[in-house]
């Protein structure tokens, strides 16, 4: 399908963090001390190991940098194709997989900091998610606090798997803060490699890693849903991002059969996992896991039953598609005009601050 | 409440004989085994017990919906936990719907996961020992599944061969919570053996293995495990894929039971769309991953799949392929599937004969 429209809001972009040297500015007295005398360095995560070719397009790679660690690279083949309004930079960093709670709060507090200064205060179209140090639920809510006050910070970023599913009540402090300051909470795709990637263990080839990520985000699905977490905090938004939606019709399926029969055991989930899910999450484009034809992509968007639920994005500088082919076949005019514009800024309230 | 779940199937599945590929027998107490079990592994079973990763010794961590797992009506009105009396399930299930074969499933106790690997593989002996003389033999239409100590692949050949070629089994059973991913080549050995004696895997969601019940750890519900079976099998059928374990071995067959199915054309998309994109590191897999699932793979019914507008599963199964479904009740657990009314969208005759029957005898070879 060819690109339809001008203002498209691009909900995954990842700049990349070229290395701990980068966010030496931005760290306490302390932690740069610690960071240089102990040579700590290395935090590309494992769930997106730079030079595989999924993890950076073609052209994206700067001389001797990592894909997306370039703005004017990434102006040039995320922003202009597209005519971009706004970019959400994800950025996807080692500080929510390390043990220590104090340099994870630091190394949060630097990757904002690094992204407001080196890429929103350079390019206007661009806002920022929330890395927050999520082992330490007071913590977390400190660097939201602290960050929420720059409306150019949109959302709150968590990776899809870490200690416990996000429902449990220890991680409620976090959804409070996400509500209200109105910052929906993003799960990208991503490990922290505290449990296994599959309930079988670890396995062999990092295709069955990426595959496994859409695993991740139904079992956080299902718990943000059973612990009743949309029940108690009624204005909160989910994006599930970078692990496609086409799963989700059977997801909801089984899910609202298994709440029929057990909704005694969580007697807070008053009304089917299926509505409250169409109100409360979204999901982003790309990549897409289309089915082999485009009348079973209309198919499945029909079975998900609403036009509010796909972002657009391209999550550059993942490697998905060629040159412009963002969109898959199937999706309707109709729906392909909300996913790019009116979804997003339905999504993110603070994306309606910019608008004139 | 939606008006799905009051309709009834348009066309009742009585008339035609049915094979049910998920029955749960049981044993009224693991004091049954003793008459299979050597001296020295009785008094293991009574002292130490059956010892799994799992932190209670008589109940899971995610407390059922029902005692037993099981329809309140199953129990046995001559004693016994359900599923253990045979006469009460021939009239309860085997006669009352018409059934021509059932595969037997044991979850009570299982060898596999067994921690002590030596008492592992002598409860597998006994098992299936149990199963041959007291429920296949009893009744012709009750088909076992070898049941094998699957972390230890030398133990689960001997006890594959040593019942090759006995009608009576028409599966190998592994548990599905392995300790590594299902296709590992630690376990390459066993699915050779099964399909060198022309034996599908069976794998019927069961175990315990130590890893958290989904990528993102531990959940706290019974709700939450339920519908992690089939997440969870997601992993497993990309692991046997992934591994190249069907490229490899082209005779293997293997049935997922007791995970629906729905999940499984999303599954597959996804799996081709990452495979085309980074199948330089799975060079062993010549073809798109849904291929050697469609042609080695089967998927019970059970629990079924129950979309929002009836129609959209007749969607799910053409997707799926017609010839990859076989239906299952699981009795006596209590989301048990009548065979009259689980199907909520009429099928063609030749559709109701494949998923009712057919199916299952071909990929069991119950025609043999």
């Amino acid at each position: 399908m060819s690109f339809p429209t001008t203002g498209a809001i691009d909900c995954d972009l990842h700049p990349a963090v070229p290395g701990m040297r980068a966010l030496l500015p931005y760290l306490d007295d302390h932690w740069r001390e610690q960071v240089v005398v102990r040579g700590i360095d290395g935090l590309d995560p494992s769930s997106f190991p730079v030079n595989i070719p999924a993890n950076g397009r073609p052209g994206s790679r700067p001389d001797g940098g990592k894909p997306g660690s370039d703005l004017a690279l990434l102006q040039q083949q995320a922003l202009a194709p597209f005519h971009t309004r706004f970019g959400i930079c994800n950025v996807l960093y080692g500080a929510q997989s390390v043990h220590n709670v104090d340099l994870a709060a630091a190394l949060s507090r630097a990757i904002n900091d690094w992204l407001a200064a080196e890429w929103l205060d350079r390019e206007p179209r661009l806002r920022g998610s929330i890395v927050v140090p999520i082992q330490d639920i007071d913590l977390a809510v400190d660097e939201i606090d602290r960050r929420a006050a720059d409306h150019r910070f949109v959302q709150i970023l968590l990776p899809a798997a870490s200690d416990a599913p996000y429902g449990k009540r220890r991680y409620w402090p976090l959804f409070a803060a996400a509500e209200r300051h109105g910052l929906p909470v993003c799960l990208h795709a991503g490990s922290t490699f505290r449990h296994a990637t599959t309930l079988n263990g670890w396995p062999s080839y990092y295709l069955e890693d990426t595959v496994a990520m859409s695993q991740a985000h139904q079992a956080q699905l299902l718990s943000l849903v059973s612990e009743g977490v949309f029940t108690k905090f009624p204005g909160l938004t989910v994006v599930l991002a970078e692990s496609g939606f086409t799963w989700l019709p059977q997801f909801m399926w089984r899910a609202v059969k298994t709440w029929r029969a057990m909704r005694a055991e969580i007697p807070w989930v008053d009304r089917a996992p299926s509505e409250i899910i169409r109100d409360h999450v979204r999901f982003t484009l790309q990549p897409t896991d289309a089915p082999p034809d485009a009348a079973m992509m209309a198919r499945t968007i029909e079975q998900i039953g609403t036009d509010r639920f796909l972002l657009f994005s391209t999550d550059y500088p993942h490697w998905h598609f060629d040159a412009q082919a963002a969109l898959p076949e199937g999706l309707s005019p109709a729906l392909v005009q909300r996913m790019l514009i009116d979804n997003p800024l339905e999504t993110y309230p603070r994306l309606r601050e910019s608008l004139p | 409440m939606s008006q799905t779940l009051l309709e009834r199937a348009a066309a009742p599945a009585a008339r035609l004989m049915l094979v049910d590929c998920d029955v749960h027998h049981a044993l009224r107490s693991p004091a049954d085994l003793h008459p299979y079990l050597s001296q020295r592994w009785r008094e293991h079973l009574k002292t130490y017990g059956s010892r799994k990763p799992t932190p209670f010794t008589g109940a899971s961590p995610f407390f059922k919906s029902a005692p037993a797992l099981s329809r309140k009506d199953t129990w046995p009105p001559a004693g016994g936990t359900p599923g253990s009396d045979l006469a009460f399930m021939q009239e309860q299930l085997l006669d009352r719907y018409g059934i021509e074969a059932g595969m037997l499933h044991l979850l009570s106790i299982t060898g596999m996961d067994q921690r002590n690997q030596d008492f592992g593989a002598a409860l597998c002996r006994a098992i299936n020992e149990w199963q041959y003389a007291e429920w296949t033999q009893q009744d012709r239409r009750l088909k076992a599944a070898i049941v094998v100590p699957g972390e230890d692949a030398p133990a689960a050949i001997a006890e594959i061969e040593h019942w090759a070629g006995n009608r009576d089994f028409c599966q190998v059973s592994l548990v599905t919570h392995t300790i590594e991913p299902m296709g590992r080549r630690r376990y390459w050995p066993i699915f050779e053996a099964a399909a060198a004696n022309g034996l599908p895997i069976g794998l019927h969601s069961s175990g315990s293995n130590g890893h958290a019940i989904s990528p993102a750890g531990w959940s706290s519900f019974y709700t939450e495990e339920h519908h992690s079976i089939a997440i969870s099998q997601q992993g497993l059928v990309s692991s046997l894929v992934c591994e190249g374990v069907f490229s490899r071995i082209p005779a293997l067959k293997v049935v997922i039971v007791e995970a629906g199915l729905a999940w499984v054309p999303s599954l597959c998309w996804r799996l081709d769309r990452h495979w085309a994109r980074m199948r330089d590191e799975v060079p062993h897999l010549t073809r798109p991953p849904s291929e050697y699932i469609r042609e080695q793979m089967w998927f019970t019914t059970q629990p079924m799949d129950e979309p929002e507008n009836p129609d959209d599963l007749r969607d799910i199964l053409s997707w799926l392929g017609w010839d990859r479904i076989l239906f299952a009740t699981d009795y006596p657990h209590w989301d048990f599937d009548d065979p009259d009314t689980a199907m909520k969208v009429s099928l063609t005759e030749q559709q109701r004969r494949m998923v009712f029957r057919d199916n299952a005898r071909s990929v069991y070879g119950l025609d043999k």
